[in-house]
């Protein structure tokens, strides 16, 4: 087992999920969804497609507003919340998108600095110090940093995401399917980085996946989505006697079972 | 099916999606004109705009001012009224031609790179990246494009009714035999200013109008590439069609007694 390992500290989860919903039309893809993350804990949110899995991350970063619930960042309501104290909440978020979501127009520097020049004020000169600090951390040197992410595989554009999400040094990270599209090795490289920068601010991080072998890597708690609802949480090591047959049934990969071989909208 | 209900449905769709254009607008222009303000952004999209516009505006200009002395030397000398070319010449140029023109070039320029730039990083999350970056994407994207738009038509045009004028008084001397400074003097004679500046109006309108489409249509574009291609159509051509709704009301504020 090689997960984060990182005991939860404080009295207050760093996210508290409570009664989460959120329908697109008819298609109610969160349901009363209930999820703690505790402080400097790693947690993979495992489930299939069209679960659910990326709505309820971008309803933690603001991107969806959710139709009602709660979502609580370091014991702050955060749900409706707008303008400055958005910004407060966003400044402690880092995340890795699943095609890492580069900015095309703009140089690898450029983008892993985006957030020290555009939000923390710092001089061009400097951030680029800083961010070619932080694609060193993700295995990039000096000769990629002029390059633009058209010029990179999939595998250096999610290593510059990576730097891009670390680079403020968040207190929480996000990362959506972090290994999708990537071949084996590469996505081991990429868990490995993910633990390594997880570990080395201490932040608490949630992934969302449904890639077992990176969610086994990266967690210290899984937490299975399913319908809508966290259906199974708990250590990652104990996901094989879960005593879940929905869990039994994704971890491997089986087609009989509770679910339905059928993708859901969302 | 009910053609009632169908009737009712597209109202219902049409009524909302003015509603939605009316909101982005909205908070769009207000991101123009508050604090903080991208001035490397602002410059970048104006030489896009307008600079790279230059060549395409220009031209348009040029040869519609050309076939404008041809074509009303042609009609004017049914009634021996070829003096009246020169002033027909620069006064179609300034108040209608030049900024329906080039609004409608740039539209086809501007507007399908704004809504094929935006609709991409849309479709490929960059936007949702900027939000998660803590960085309003009105104030970084959208509100720099309006407030370019809205700033480099009119220099475009101006342009253009130098340009067209120009083209006219070619051919009026070279071809059809006026005198030079009987045409010049006739073209600045009978022109004043509140036709130049309600053409720079226009102009200003239309460079609003088309970034906007451009935005609007990229920000709310869908399911990949097909997405994008649509937002891009869907750019041009709404924003042609309100550039040739808002050049009626315009004229209208201008010159209906």
């Amino acid at each position: 087992m090689t997960g984060i390992r990182k005991a939860a500290t404080g009295t207050d989860p760093t996210i508290r999920i409570r009664r989460l919903c959120k329908a697109f039309g008819r298609n109610r893809v969160l349901d009363e969804l209930d999820l703690d993350i505790g402080r400097g804990e790693s947690l993979a949110v495992i489930g299939g497609s069209g679960t659910g899995k990326s709505v309820l991350i971008k309803n933690i970063v603001g991107l969806i507003q959710p139709d009602s619930g709660s979502i609580a960042i370091d014991g702050v309501e955060t749900v409706g919340l707008s303008g400055g104290a958005r910004d407060e909440v966003l400044a402690k978020f880092g995340v890795l998108f699943q095609g890492a979501a580069l900015f095309d127009s703009m140089s690898v520097w450029e983008n892993v600095a985006f957030s020290l020049i555009h939000n923390l004020g710092m001089p061009r000169r400097e951030a680029r110090d800083v961010a070619l600090a932080k694609l060193a951390q993700t295995g990039l040197g000096r000769a990629h940093a002029d390059r633009y992410p058209a010029d990179l595989s999939a595998g250096m554009q999610k290593r510059v995401g990576l730097a891009r999400a670390i680079a403020a040094e968040p207190q929480v990270l996000f990362f959506d399917e972090p290994t999708t599209g990537l071949g084996p090795i590469m996505g081991e490289v990429i868990n490995d980085l993910i633990v390594e920068c997880v570990q080395g601010l201490g932040a608490t991080a949630l992934t969302i996946t449904h890639d077992m072998a990176s969610a086994r890597k990266i967690a210290d708690r899984i937490a299975m989505i399913h319908a809508g609802r966290i259906i199974w949480a708990g250590p990652a090591e104990d996901i094989e006697e879960s005593g879940n047959a929905a869990v039994d049934q994704f971890i491997h990969g089986r087609t009989e079972g509770p679910i339905r071989a059928v993708a859901h909208a969302g | 099916m009910n053609p009632v209900a169908s009737v009712g449905r597209a109202t219902l769709n049409f009524l909302a999606a003015a509603g939605r254009l009316t909101l982005f607008a909205g908070t769009g222009a207000m991101h123009c004109v508050r604090p903080p303000f991208h001035f490397r952004l602002i410059g970048r999209q104006m030489i896009e705009i307008g600079y790279y516009s230059l060549p395409v505006v220009g031209l348009t200009a040029l040869f519609t001012g050309m076939v404008l002395a041809l074509q009303s030397y042609s009609g004017f000398s049914r009634f021996n009224a070829e003096s009246a070319v020169a002033v027909i010449v620069v006064l179609s140029i300034t108040r209608e031609l030049a900024p329906v023109l080039a609004g409608l070039m740039v539209a086809g320029r501007i507007g399908a790179a704004i809504a094929a730039e935006i609709g991409t990083m849309r479709v490929t999350e960059q936007i949702d990246a900027l939000t998660t970056l803590s960085t309003d994407p009105f104030k970084y994207l959208i509100a720099p494009r309006l407030i370019a738009g809205t700033l480099t038509l009119p220099l475009c045009v101006l342009a253009a009714d130098a340009i067209g004028v120009f083209g006219g008084y070619l051919v009026a001397v070279n071809k059809l035999g006026f005198n030079t400074s009987a045409y010049l003097k006739s073209t600045f004679l009978y022109l004043e200013v509140g036709d130049v500046v309600s053409g720079l109006v226009k102009a200003a309108v239309f460079g609003f109008l088309v970034a906007l489409m451009g935005c609007y249509h990229g920000y709310h574009a869908r399911g990949g590439a097909q997405g994008v291609g649509a937002a891009t159509t869907n750019a041009v051509v709404s924003a042609s069609v309100l550039i040739l709704a808002f050049n009626y009301l315009i004229t209208e504020a201008f010159f209906a007694r």
